[in-house]
C-alpha cells in the first residue's frame, strides 16, 4: 500500500506543530521519521492516524485522497499504529484487546467469540513470528511482549501501512535487534512501515528511505547509504553538535554512600531492587545504566527516602540513613534531582518563587516559626534565578508555563543552592534541549569537583558515558556488570543492560558468539560517534 | 508510612485542583490591578446567581396556576399574561429580598443561619484546598454538636469558661470525625467521599443512639430531645430582641484564621502543595500522609464547630434533625466561595439570606421554600461549570480562570 | 529465530532471593493473622452467645408466614457447636493457610450472625421468613441503585448522584401514576426520569468536563429542591396527585408455592423481579458481550478504545443514560413498588447506600447485590430485633454495614480496585 502525505499543515494554539510536511512509503519499503522530541513527528503520525485533522494538505492511500474523521476511518483505509505508550488495557487479556473495536460476535446480544480470536491470533502470531499467549493479560507481560501484542493489535485489523511510534524506548538492545527483524518481515510480507525515532543508529540499520523533521517541517530527505549518524544528527539539530563535558579527572576520596544488601519492592509488591551492594566516592560519579524498569527507580528512591528498604542497610558517611526521611536526608546535604520532573520535581502551579524553597520554605530566614517571610522568599528567588540562568517572566511566574529546560534549571537550584556530599539525579536531562543538557551537565561535574558523590541514573548511553567515572548496569533489579576506567564502552553497556554477565562479555564464546558479532556488525563503535544521539534528546 | 498509590493522589488532576482562582494569587501577569482582577473574580459568580434567579422564576411561573391560566389565554391578552408572571416573580422575589436583608431583624435571621455555613462552608473549602473533598461535613457536624452539647448541659460553670469550653468540644468532636477519614486516607488511601459518607450515617446512628440514654435525655423522658443548655452556655444575643448571637463573630473569626494558615503559615504552603502536588511534596520532603490527615481533621474541625453554634445557639437543645442537610449545604457554599475564606464568607450570607428570605417569601406569597434549594443547586451548577455560563453569555476564556477540578478522583489512572 | 531472552529468563528455575522469601512470610504471617482472627470470633461466640444463653432454653424459627412450619433448636448447645466450628476452621486456618479465604470468611461471618440470632431471639419465636422478605425487599432499590452506580463507573464516570436521580425518578413515577391512573406509565416515566437526570449528569461531566464528583452534587441538590418544591406547590394543592397506589404482589404458580423458599422468592412485585434480572444479565453483558467490552475499555483506559475508534464520549453518555435509568428504577419502586405516594426526600440517603453497596461489591453487579442484601439484612435485623428487644442498641446494628464498608474501602480484606479511569476526564483529540 502506498501512503501519501502532501502539503501537510496542522497548529495548535500559538505553535505551528506541522508545517507543509511531504512524504511517501510504498509497499515493502520502510521509512524512518527522525527527529528530536518535540520536533512534531507524532503530531504528524495522529494526523495520518485520524486522532487530529490536519489543517492544511492531504492524504493519499495509493494515490486517492482520503479523508480520515476518526481513527476507525484509518483503520478501515489499512493505517495501524504501535503507539509509543502502549495502548492496551492492563485488566484485558490479549485476545479482548486485539479485538477490542474489531470483535467477533454471536446472537443477538453481542455475545463475544473468544475462540475465533484466539485462533485469528495464533494465525497472524505463526505468520510473523510474534509469538503471544492469547489468553494472558497484558498488565502480567513483560514489556517486550506487550509490544508484540500491540503490533499483532494492527495486524488484526488488517493493517497493510503500520505507523511505530518510537518503538524501542522501552526495549533492551537484545529486544530492539528483535523488533527490527520483525520489521523487516513484514516489509518484506508487502507492508508499509513508517518507524518514528530519534535514535540514529535504529535509522541507519532498517531504514529504506529517511526523512529528518525539525521544528515540524521536513529539513531533510536521504538513505542510510547516503548519510552518516554524524550527518543526521545535525540535520536532527540544525547545527553542527558535540557532546564532550569539560571533564577534568575525577579525584575519589572516602567512601560517601554505601549500599549492602539492599532490596526494594515496587508498588505491585515485587521485588524490584535486589541484594544490591555498592559504594560511591566522594568526587565520584558513578552512573547506573539500563533499561528503564529495571529497578533504578526503586533504587533511587530507597535512596532519597521515598521508599522502605525491604533488607539492607544505606550509609551515607558513615551515618545509618536506611530509614531517613527525605527531611532527614535533605539537612545530611543529599541533593536530589528527580526523574519525572513535573510531577515530582516541582508543585506547577506554584509560582517560580515558592518552588525554589519547596524544601526551605520553614527554614529561616524564609519563615520565622510558622509564619512565611515573603520578602525573604522572593530575593532568594530573585538570587537564584540569576545565578542559574533560569529564563522565566518573572519569578511569580507558575513554574508549569516554564520551558522544560528552564524547569530543570529551577529544580537544580534549589537543590544545588546547598553544597551536598551526595547527590542523586535520575535521568536529568531527559526531554531538554542541547544547551540545557550542557549546563546541566556542567553543574553536575562541579558538584562532583567540590567533592560530592554523584549517583546519576540513565537510559541515555550518551550521558551515561558523557558524565561516568564509573558506571553500573542494572538489569531485574541487580547489577549485570560494573565497569570502570578503560571498560566502559557502549558495547559492553549494550550487552549488559540485556543481562548478559560480565563474564559472557568478556569471553565471547559459545551460542553468544554469533549475536555480539551481530552487535559488533550493526552498532557503530563508540569513537565514531560521539556527537550522535544524546544530543539529540 | 507515606502510601504509595493512594488511588486519590491523581496528580493529573491535582494539578488542575483548586488554589489558583484569579485574585487569589500572583500569576504571570502580576501587573494586573488587585481590584480589577478581584471585580474579574467575581463575573462567573455573578452570572452564576442571575441566570440561577432567572431559571428560579420560570419555575415559579409554570407551577403558578393563576399565571397559567393567564398564558392559557394569551392570544386574548397578551400584556395580562406578561404581567401575571412578572408580578409572581417580582412578588417572590421581594418577599425573598425584604426577608433576608431588608430590616434589621432580617439581617438577623441572615447572618444567624449564615453562622453554620460560614464555619462548615471553610470545612469544605480547606479540605478543597488538599484536593480533598470533604462530603462529610455533615457528621462532623453531628458530632460537634453531640460533644458541645454535653459540655453544655454538664457543667455547671460560669459562661466566661462554658461557652469556649463547649465551643471546644464542638471543635474536638469534629476534628475526631474528620480525623479518621484523614487517617484512613493518608494510612491505606480510602477515599475521602466514601469514609466520610459512611461516616455521615455513622454520625447519624450515633446521635440516634445517645438520644435513647440518660445521659443526654432529660429524666423520665423517651421522647429523643436532649436536655436544654444551661442558660450561661447558650451563646450570647447582641442585639436585643433578635435571634443572631455571638456565633457570627467566631465564624468571621475562622475566616481570618484560615486565610490566614493559607496564606501566610508554612502549614497552609504545605497543604496546597500537597493538594496541587502531591508527589513534588512528597520529594520536597514534606509529610504528605500527615499533612492530609491533619487537614481533614481540622476540616471535621470547623465542621465540629459549625454544630456547636447551632446547639449553643438557635436551638439549645440537641434533637435527631439538628444539623439536617447543612453539611450539605455547605459543600454549595465552598464551591460557590471558589474555595477562598473571604469568598465562603460571602457565599454564606447569600445563602443564609436565601434561607431567611424564602421563609418570609413563603409567608407572602406561599411559594414554597424548597425553591431556594432549586436555586442553590443552580448557582453551584453555573459556578462548577463556568462553560455553561460562558456558552449562555458568550463570554472569552481568561486562561488562569480556568481551575475547576477541586477534587482527585478514584480512578487511578 | 531466537525468542526474547527477557522471556526466556523468566522460565528458568531460580532460587528464591532474600526479597522473594520475605515477601512471601509477611503473605503467611498474613493468613496467619485472619485464622487468628477466626479463633478469636469462635470463642467469642461461645463465651457471648453461648454462655449467654440459659441452658435448657429453646430458639424457635418460624420458617413459613402461612403455615407453621418452624425449626426449633437448642440455644446454648447450637452455639457452642457454631462457635467450636469456627474455632476449627480458625485453627485449620492459622496451621496451614485455606485456599478460597473468601469464600470461608462469608461462610464465618454467615454462622457468626446466625449464632446471633439464635441468642437473640432464645426462649421465643423468630420469624426467619419474614425477616428475610423483608430483607429483599430492602435490598432491591439499593442493588439497583448500586447497577446504576456500576454502569456509570464501568465506563469511568463517577456517580455519586444516585440519590438524586433516584429522588427525582421517585417522584416522577408517583406523579405520572396518579395523574394518568396507571402504575406502567409511572413505571415507565420513573425510569425515562432517571436517565434525564443522567443525561444532564453525562452532559457536565463528559462534555464539559467538570468535576464529576461536584456534577453528582449539584444533581443531587436539584433533584432534592426541584422534588421538594413541586411536592410542596402540587402535591400539596391537589393531594389526588400524590396517590399513586402500589404495584401488586405477583406470585409465581408452583414456584411460589415452595414452602419458605417460594415466599421469599417468587412472591414479589415487579420491581423485585426486574432487579432479579437485569443484575444477572447486565453482569453478563459487562464481562462477556462487545458492548461490555467497550464500556469497560473506556472506564479503563479510554485512549485505547478510542485508538481503536470507538467514541468515547459517547459510549459515556449511553452508559450514564443506562445507569440512570437503573437509579430510575430504583427511585419508583420506593413509591410504586413500596410506599404508593411520593414523600419529600423520601430516599434518605439510600442513594447513597447503593453506592456503598457498589463499592463493596467491587463495581460487579453481582457482588453489588451480595452488598445490597448484606445492607438490607442489617436494617430488617434491627427492626425486627427492635421489637423483641434485645441488650445491644439497634442504631448499632444499623450502623454495622457502614463500617463494614469503611473497613473495605480501608483496605482490611482485599481492596477494592475501580475501575482505572473512574473520575477521570477525557479529552477527545
Amino acid at each position: 500500500m502506498k501512503v501519501e502525505l502532501r502539503g501537510i499543515t496542522k497548529r495548535f494554539p500559538g505553535v505551528i506543530a506541522n508545517e507543509d510536511v511531504n512524504l511517501s512509503v510504498n509497499s515493502g519499503e520502510v521509512l524512518a521519521l527522525l527527529g528530536e522530541n518535540g520536533a512534531g513527528k507524532s503530531t504528524l503520525m495522529n494526523c495520518l492516524y485520524g486522532l487530529y485533522k490536519p489543517d492544511e494538505g492531504a492524504i493519499l492511500i495509493n494515490d486517492q485522497i482520503v479523508d480520515f474523521e476518526t481513527p476507525g476511518d484509518a483503520m478501515a483505509a489499512g493505517i495501524g499504529m504501535v503507539h509509543q505508550h502502549f495502548m492496551l488495557v492492563p485488566v484485558f487479556t490479549v485476545a479482548e484487546n486485539l479485538m477490542l473495536g474489531n470483535e467477533s460476535v454471536n446472537g443477538p446480544l453481542g455475545v463475544l467469540n473468544l475462540g475465533d480470536a484466539r485462533k485469528r491470533i495464533n494465525d497472524l502470531s505463526d505468520k510473523y513470528n510474534l509469538p503471544v499467549d492469547p489468553d494472558a493479560l497484558v498488565r502480567d507481560l513483560p514489556v517486550g511482549v506487550e509490544q508484540r501484542a500491540e503490533i499483532l493489535k494492527a495486524l488484526y485489523r488488517d493493517a497493510d501501512c503500520l505507523i511505530l511510534d518510537e518503538p524501542t524506548a522501552v526495549l533492551t538492545p537484545d529486544e530492539i535487534a528483535e523488533l527490527e527483524k520483525v520489521i523487516r518481515e513484514l516489509a518484506d510480507s508487502g507492508k508499509s512501515i513508517i518507524f518514528i525515532t530519534h535514535k540514529l543508529g535504529e535509522v541507519m540499520r532498517i531504514a529504506d528511505q529517511i526523512v529528518v523533521l525539525r521544528h515540524g517541517k521536513v529539513v531533510g530527505r536521504t538513505t542510510p547509504e547516503d548519510t552518516t549518524e554524524l550527518g543526521l544528527a545535525s540535520m536532527m539539530v540544525g547545527r553542527d553538535v558535540q557532546l564532550v563535558v569539560d571533564k577534568p579527572e575525577a579525584e575519589p576520596g572516602a567512601p560517601m554512600l554505601e549500599v549492602r544488601d539492599l532490596s526494594v519492592l515496587d508498588d505491585r509488591d515485587a521485588v524490584a531492587v535486589e541484594s544490591l551492594d555498592f559504594e560511591i566516592r566522594a568526587g565520584e560519579i558513578l552512573a547506573v545504566a539500563g533499561v528503564q524498569g529495571n529497578g533504578q527507580t526503586e533504587l533511587v528512591e530507597a535512596i532519597t527516602g521515598m521508599r522502605p528498604a525491604l533488607t539492607g542497610s544505606i550509609h551515607l558517611d558513615g551515618e545509618d540513613i536506611t530509614s531517613a526521611t527525605p527531611r532527614e536526608l535533605w539537612t545530611r546535604d543529599l541533593g536530589h534531582i528527580p526523574e519525572d520532573r513535573q510531577a515530582d520535581g516541582l508543585v506547577e502551579p506554584f509560582s517560580v518563587a515558592d518552588n525554589l524553597v519547596l524544601n526551605t520554605y520553614n527554614w529561616k530566614p524564609f519563615a520565622k516559626g510558622i509564619l512565611r517571610d515573603s520578602s525573604e522568599v522572593r530575593s532568594h528567588a530573585n538570587q537564584l534565578v540569576e545565578d542559574f540562568d533560569v529564563r522565566t517572566a518573572s519569578i511569580d511566574t507558575h513554574a508549569g508555563t516554564l520551558s522544560g529546560g528552564n524547569q530543570q534549571k529551577v529544580i537544580v537550584a534549589r537543590e544545588f543552592t546547598h553544597s551536598s556530599r551526595l547527590l542523586v539525579a535520575a535521568q536529568p536531562t531527559r526531554g531538554l534541549d542541547v544547551g540545557s543538557i550542557q549546563y546541566i551537565h556542567g553543574r553536575i561535574v562541579a558538584e562532583r569537583d567540590s567533592g560530592a558523590a554523584v549517583l546519576i541514573v540513565s537510559s541515555e548511553l550518551d550521558e551515561v558515558l558523557a558524565l561516568a567515572d564509573r558506571v553500573a548496569v542494572m538489569y531485574e533489579g541487580r547489577f549485570s556488570g560494573m565497569l570502570e576506567g578503560d571498560e566502559i564502552s557502549r558495547n559492553r553497556i549494550g550487552l549488559l543492560m540485556a543481562g548478559r554477565t560480565g563474564d559472557s562479555v568478556d569471553s565471547q564464546d559459545g551460542d553468544s558468539q554469533e549475536r555480539d558479532s551481530q552487535e559488533t556488525d550493526t552498532r557503530e563503535p563508540p569513537t565514531q560517534d560521539p556527537a550522535a544521539n544524546g544530543s539529540t534528546e | 508510612m507515606i502510601d504509595e498509590d493512594s488511588p486519590g493522589m491523581n496528580p493529573g488532576l491535582a494539578e488542575a485542583a483548586s488554589g489558583e482562582f484569579p485574585g487569589e494569587t500572583e500569576n504571570g501577569n502580576g501587573r494586573t490591578p488587585r481590584w480589577r482582577k478581584f471585580l474579574r473574580s467575581l463575573k462567573v459568580p455573578a452570572l452564576a446567581i442571575f441566570s440561577a434567579l432567572f431559571l428560579g422564576g420560570i419555575l415559579i411561573i409554570l407551577t403558578d396556576t393563576d399565571v397559567l391560566w393567564a398564558w392559557a389565554r394569551f392570544f386574548n391578552d397578551p400584556m395580562r399574561a406578561l404581567t401575571r408572571s412578572w408580578e409572581a416573580v417580582w412578588d417572590a422575589y421581594s418577599a425573598l429580598f425584604a426577608g433576608a436583608f431588608g430590616s434589621l431583624s432580617a439581617w438577623s435571621e441572615t447572618l444567624l443561619r449564615a453562622t453554620p455555613l460560614i464555619l462548615a462552608g471553610l470545612a469544605v473549602a480547606f479540605a478543597f484546598k488538599a484536593s480533598l473533598f470533604n462530603i462529610g461535613a455533615n457528621g462532623q457536624m453531628i458530632l460537634g454538636a453531640i460533644f458541645s452539647a454535653y459540655v453544655g448541659f454538664t457543667f455547671d460553670v460560669t459562661g466566661w469558661i462554658l461557652v469556649p469550653l463547649a465551643l471546644a468540644g464542638g471543635v474536638l468532636g469534629g476534628f475526631l470525625w474528620g480525623g479518621i477519614a484523614g487517617v484512613l486516607k493518608a494510612t491505606t488511601g480510602a477515599h475521602e467521599v466514601i469514609t466520610t459518607i459512611m461516616l455521615n450515617f455513622i454520625a447519624a446512628f450515633l446521635l440516634a443512639y445517645f438520644l435513647t440514654t440518660d445521659t443526654f435525655l432529660p429524666s423520665g423522658s423517651a421522647n429523643p430531645i436532649s436536655k436544654n443548655m444551661l442558660e450561661q452556655a447558650r451563646l450570647h444575643r447582641f442585639i436585643g430582641g433578635e435571634r443572631v448571637d455571638i456565633g457570627i463573630f467566631v465564624a468571621i473569626a475562622a475566616v481570618v484564621l484560615v486565610w490566614w494558615v493559607l496564606e501566610k503559615s508554612t502549614l497552609g504552603f504545605q497543604v496546597k502543595a500537597v493538594g496541587l502536588s502531591p508527589d513534588a511534596a512528597k520529594y520536597s520532603g514534606m509529610k504528605v500522609a500527615l499533612i492530609i490527615a491533619l487537614t481533614l481533621a481540622a476540616a471535621g474541625g470547623l465542621a465540629g464547630l459549625a454544630g456547636a453554634t447551632v446547639v449553643l445557639g438557635a436551638t439549645g437543645v440537641l434533637t435527631g434533625g439538628v444539623i439536617g442537610n447543612l453539611g450539605f449545604d455547605a459543600i454549595a457554599v465552598a464551591l460557590l466561595g471558589r474555595s477562598n475564606p473571604w469568598g465562603v464568607l460571602a457565599a454564606a450570607i447569600l445563602f443564609g439570606g436565601l434561607n431567611a428570605g424564602a421563609v418570609n417569601m413563603q409567608a407572602e406569597t406561599q411559594i414554597p421554600v424548597d425553591i431556594v434549594i432549586v436555586i442553590q443547586a443552580l448557582i453551584i451548577l453555573f459556578v462548577a461549570a463556568p462553560g455553561l455560563v460562558r456558552a449562555i453569555y458568550r463570554i472569552k476564556k481568561v486562561d488562569t480562570e480556568e481551575a475547576q477540578s477541586f477534587t482527585s478522583s478514584w480512578g487511578s489512572s | 529465530m531466537t525468542t526474547i531472552p527477557a522471556n526466556a529468563s523468566a522460565d528458568e528455575i531460580q532460587a528464591p532471593t532474600d526479597g522473594e522469601v520475605a515477601l512471601e512470610a509477611e503473605e503467611l504471617r498474613k493468613a496467619k493473622r485472619v485464622g487468628w482472627i477466626w479463633i478469636f470470633v469462635g470463642v467469642a461466640i461461645i463465651w457471648l452467645f453461648g454462655f449467654g444463653s440459659e441452658a435448657g432454653v429453646e430458639t424457635t424459627f418460624n420458617l413459613s408466614l402461612e403455615s407453621d412450619l418452624s425449626i426449633t433448636l437448642p440455644s446454648r448447645i447450637s452455639c457452642f457447636v457454631i462457635g467450636a466450628i469456627i474455632v476449627l476452621l480458625g485453627i485449620v486456618q492459622s496451621m496451614r493457610p485455606l485456599p478460597k479465604r473468601t469464600i470461608f470468611t462469608v461462610l464465618v461471618v454467615l454462622l457468626a450472625v446466625f449464632a446471633f440470632l439464635i441468642w437473640a431471639t432464645r426462649d421465643s419465636s423468630f420469624s426467619m421468613v419474614g425477616m428475610l422478605q423483608s430483607t429483599l425487599i430492602r435490598a432491591t432499590p439499593l442493588a439497583l441503585g448500586a447497577l446504576a452506580g456500576v454502569l456509570c463507573e464501568r465506563s469511568g464516570v463517577v456517580n455519586i448522584a444516585i440519590e438524586g436521580m433516584m429522588l427525582f425518578a421517585a417522584f416522577m413515577g408517583s406523579f405520572a401514576a396518579a395523574a394518568s391512573g396507571n402504575l406502567w406509565i409511572g413505571f415507565a416515566v420513573g425510569v425515562v426520569s432517571g436517565g434525564i437526570l443522567a443525561y444532564g449528569h453525562a452532559g457536565l461531566s463528559v462534555t464539559y468536563k467538570v468535576d464529576q464528583i461536584i456534577s453528582g452534587t449539584v444533581i443531587n441538590f436539584f433533584a432534592l429542591g426541584i422534588t421538594s418544591y413541586l411536592a410542596a406547590q402540587i402535591l400539596t394543592k391537589y393531594p389526588d396527585l400524590n396517590r399513586a397506589g402500589t404495584f401488586a404482589r405477583i406470585k409465581i404458580p408452583i414456584l411460589g408455592d415452595i414452602p419458605f423458599i417460594g415466599e421469599i422468592l417468587f412472591d414479589n412485585n415487579i420491581y423485585v423481579y426486574v432487579a432479579y434480572f437485569l443484575l444477572p444479565f447486565v453482569t453478563f453483558m459487562l464481562f462477556k458481550s462487545r458492548w461490555g467490552l467497550r464500556v469497560r475499555s473506556v472506564g479503563e483506559l479510554p485512549k485505547a478504545a478510542d485508538t481503536v475508534g470507538i467514541n468515547v464520549y459517547r459510549t459515556r453518555y449511553i452508559s450514564v443514560i443506562l445507569g440512570g435509568g437503573a437509579a430510575g428504577l430504583a427511585g419508583s419502586f420506593l413509591s410504586l413498588g413500596s410506599v404508593g405516594s411520593f414523600q419529600q426526600n423520601m430516599t434518605a440517603g439510600r442513594g447513597y447506600i447503593a453506592l456503598a453497596a457498589m463499592i463493596l461489591g467491587r463495581w460487579n453487579p453481582m457482588g453489588a447485590l451480595g452488598a445490597a442484601l448484606l445492607f438490607g439484612f442489617a436494617e430488617s435485623l434491627q427492626s425486627k430485633l427492635a421489637i423483641i428487644g434485645t441488650p445491644i442498641p439497634s442504631e448499632f446494628l444499623l450502623m454495622a454495614p457502614y463500617i463494614v464498608t469503611l473497613f473495605f474501602v480501608a483496605g482490611f480484606g482485599g481492596r477494592a480496585q475501580p475501575p482505572a479511569a473512574d473520575g477521570v476526564p477525557y479529552e477527545q483529540g
